[in-house]
């Protein structure tokens, strides 16, 4: 790594962060939005499935000022986070929560088409067995979905890596704090001579995407291949 | 009793409305597909919950619209054997087989489950995969898992539908088994014939959503009034002994001192089988028959003559073996002058006493 400059370094490590803790926080909630979204039907299913799906059709920019009017300083949200000493806006987490909503929709794509390919006559099978609900959950469809899990998982740890819009509009581009990947490559293209640093981390751009999606794929294939059983 | 059901729920296209109490053994819902049967077994397992009615075994209530008692299906201590096998594709047979096992109540768990391993003869497949397997052994592990979970009640719906024939005769024998050995009452729902003449203790017969008979086996298959499956499934169900092994390839019984012969079977001389015999299968002759081919004859008397709208009558002939059922024609009844009370020969065929319709000892009546 040493070819990168410490402010491209800075900016990847922060990206990595960033979509790390972004993937690992929502990953609980996208499975059981998921899970809610294909087994379950109640009022209002369809409203969360728009909800869901918002940030993957609004402008990022608009995501990205919503979340600046709810979790800013002065929004509702922000406000009462603030009581308890927690501030997002203009500080690291507040671009994970961006990355982790934006890359929301892909995650429960990719979990809740693995959901529906479970047959629902196995779980019956396990409460017949004496397995109460949460753990039919356990034991037979997490287990099952876990192909599905993995592979949300890393689409969204992609997606999140590669946030620019609603990130930059919510906590700006501040290089150390909220400068992730993308943002930088923006402000190096913005000034005289930042062509290279901006070429350099387009390439670290482009091996993480590409090795994101590819380990997704071997993944992806060994745990359906084990769930499959053969 | 050991098994009390009584169910009152609309389907699409069907109105179930229904009760029966069924003794201890194997009670089998007889039936062709549409008349109910999966979805009363859905019903006694939980998975549908029915407009009105109540379930008990052994007096122990899984629900009851009218007390408002619903157990869970997991708290219905239940071993249901589906069709499909439903085999848990990411685990292994030995984690399949002890599925159950490790939810069962501490105190009622087997305290040898090699034991039910061994029944099954499934030993040797512990570290396979679902997926791996043959019909015949998926279903068999898919009986030791729910034996293993320690019911209170094992539900079979329709366990051998999807093998073939030679898969068929391979697990029945298991089923004769768990009604043989294992104390709890079992709901065995199929619509064959030749499954209700060898497990079932007692035949609830189902159409269109509602019991039309209730009785033995021996009983419901002869009428062909309620034949669920149609005038081919009529037939009688003879108790009868292993007498001998002919050298020729063929197997003598001994029903109630007279001889029966059939295909070699693998039963041992001196035990006590149940066949059951199709009525499409006999002859019957007013003189007793002379150069014919066929080796059982059987002297009776004529019982009863059903005739339906058809050209085809059953006519019931009792013999010192027990009632032999007969399906020809009305033209033949006229011809033969067959009334009740007169003589007559039921001629059966030797082969066509098929493997299948032969089963092992039964131990209630």
């Amino acid at each position: 790594m040493e070819w990168l400059g410490p402010a491209e370094l800075e900016a990847l490590k922060l990206s990595l962060r960033v979509s790390f803790w972004a993937t690992l926080v929502t990953l609980p909630f996208g499975i059981f939005v998921a899970y809610a979204l294909a087994r379950w039907r109640f009022p209002g299913r369809q409203l969360l499935n728009g909800l869901v799906h918002l940030p993957l059709i609004l402008p990022p920019v608009v995501t990205g000022y919503l979340l600046l009017l709810t979790f800013g300083i002065q929004g509702p949200l922000g406000k009462l986070l603030a009581e308890f000493g927690i501030i997002v806006a203009f500080r690291w987490t507040g671009a994970a929560l961006a990355a982790g909503i934006m890359a929301f929709p892909l995650m429960v794509r990719a979990i809740r088409l693995s959901i529906e390919a479970v047959d629902p006559k196995l779980e019956q099978a396990g409460a017949t067995l004496g397995a109460s609900r949460p753990f039919v959950f356990a034991t037979v469809t997490l287990p099952m979905i876990l192909p599905g899990v993995v592979a949300g998982a890393i689409l969204a740890f992609a997606k999140a890596m590669g946030e620019f819009g609603a990130t930059i509009t919510f906590v700006s581009n501040i290089p150390g704090q909220t400068q992730t990947l993308p943002s930088a490559v923006y402000a190096f293209l913005q000034v005289p001579g930042g062509e290279g640093a901006a070429t350099r981390l387009v390439v670290v751009s482009i091996i993480v995407a590409m090795g994101a999606l590819l380990l997704s794929e071997y993944v992806g294939r060994r745990a359906a291949a084990r769930v499959s059983g053969l | 009793m050991s098994l009390s059901v009584r169910l009152q729920h609309d389907l699409p296209d069907l109105e179930l409305d229904f009760s029966f109490d069924a003794p201890p053994g194997v009670t089998v819902l007889f039936g062709r597909s549409g008349s109910g049967k999966t979805t009363v077994v859905n019903a006694v397992a939980g998975l549908l919950r029915p407009k009105v009615g109540r379930v008990a075994v052994n007096d122990w209530e899984l629900f009851d619209t009218e007390k408002n008692l619903w157990l869970p299906p997991h708290r219905r201590r239940l071993g249901y054997i589906f069709q499909e096998g439903r085999l848990f594709p990411h685990l292994t047979v030995r984690q399949n087989l002890s599925y159950g096992r490790w939810f069962a109540p501490k105190r009622a768990r087997l305290e040898h489950p090699d034991k039910v391993i061994e029944m099954l003869g499934v030993g040797h497949l512990l570290d396979r995969r679902p997926a791996g397997l043959s019909g015949g052994e998926k279903q068999r592990v898919a009986i030791g898992r729910a034996l293993l979970a320690s019911p209170r009640l094992i539900l079979a719906d329709e366990p051998l539908a999807a093998l073939d024939d030679a898969r068929k005769a391979e697990i029945l024998p298991y089923f004769e088994r768990l009604r043989d050995e294992v104390s709890v009452p079992i709901l065995y729902v199929t619509h064959s014939a030749a499954e209700v003449a060898r497990l079932a203790t007692s035949v609830v017969a189902l159409q269109d959503g509602k019991v039309v008979r209730h009785g033995p086996a021996s009983e419901v298959l002869a009428d062909p009034s309620v034949a669920p499956a149609g005038v081919r499934a009529v037939g009688a169900v003879l108790k009868v002994r292993v007498r001998e092994h002919h050298p020729d390839g063929l197997t003598e019984l001994d029903a109630g001192g007279s001889r029966l012969f059939l295909p070699r079977i693998a039963h041992q001389v001196g035990e006590e089988l149940r066949i059951r015999i199709p009525a499409q299968e006999v002859i019957l002759s007013s003189k007793r028959p002379e150069g014919l081919s066929a080796l059982n004859v059987l002297e009776g008397t004529v019982d009863t003559i059903r005739a339906g709208d058809g050209p085809g009558a059953i006519v019931s002939v009792q013999t010192p073996a027990g009632p032999v059922l007969a399906r020809v024609t009305r033209r033949s009844v006229e011809a033969l002058e067959l009334k009740t009370g007169k003589p007559c020969f039921a001629v059966i065929k030797t082969v066509a006493l098929a493997p299948q319709d032969v089963g092992g000892r039964l131990i209630a009546p």
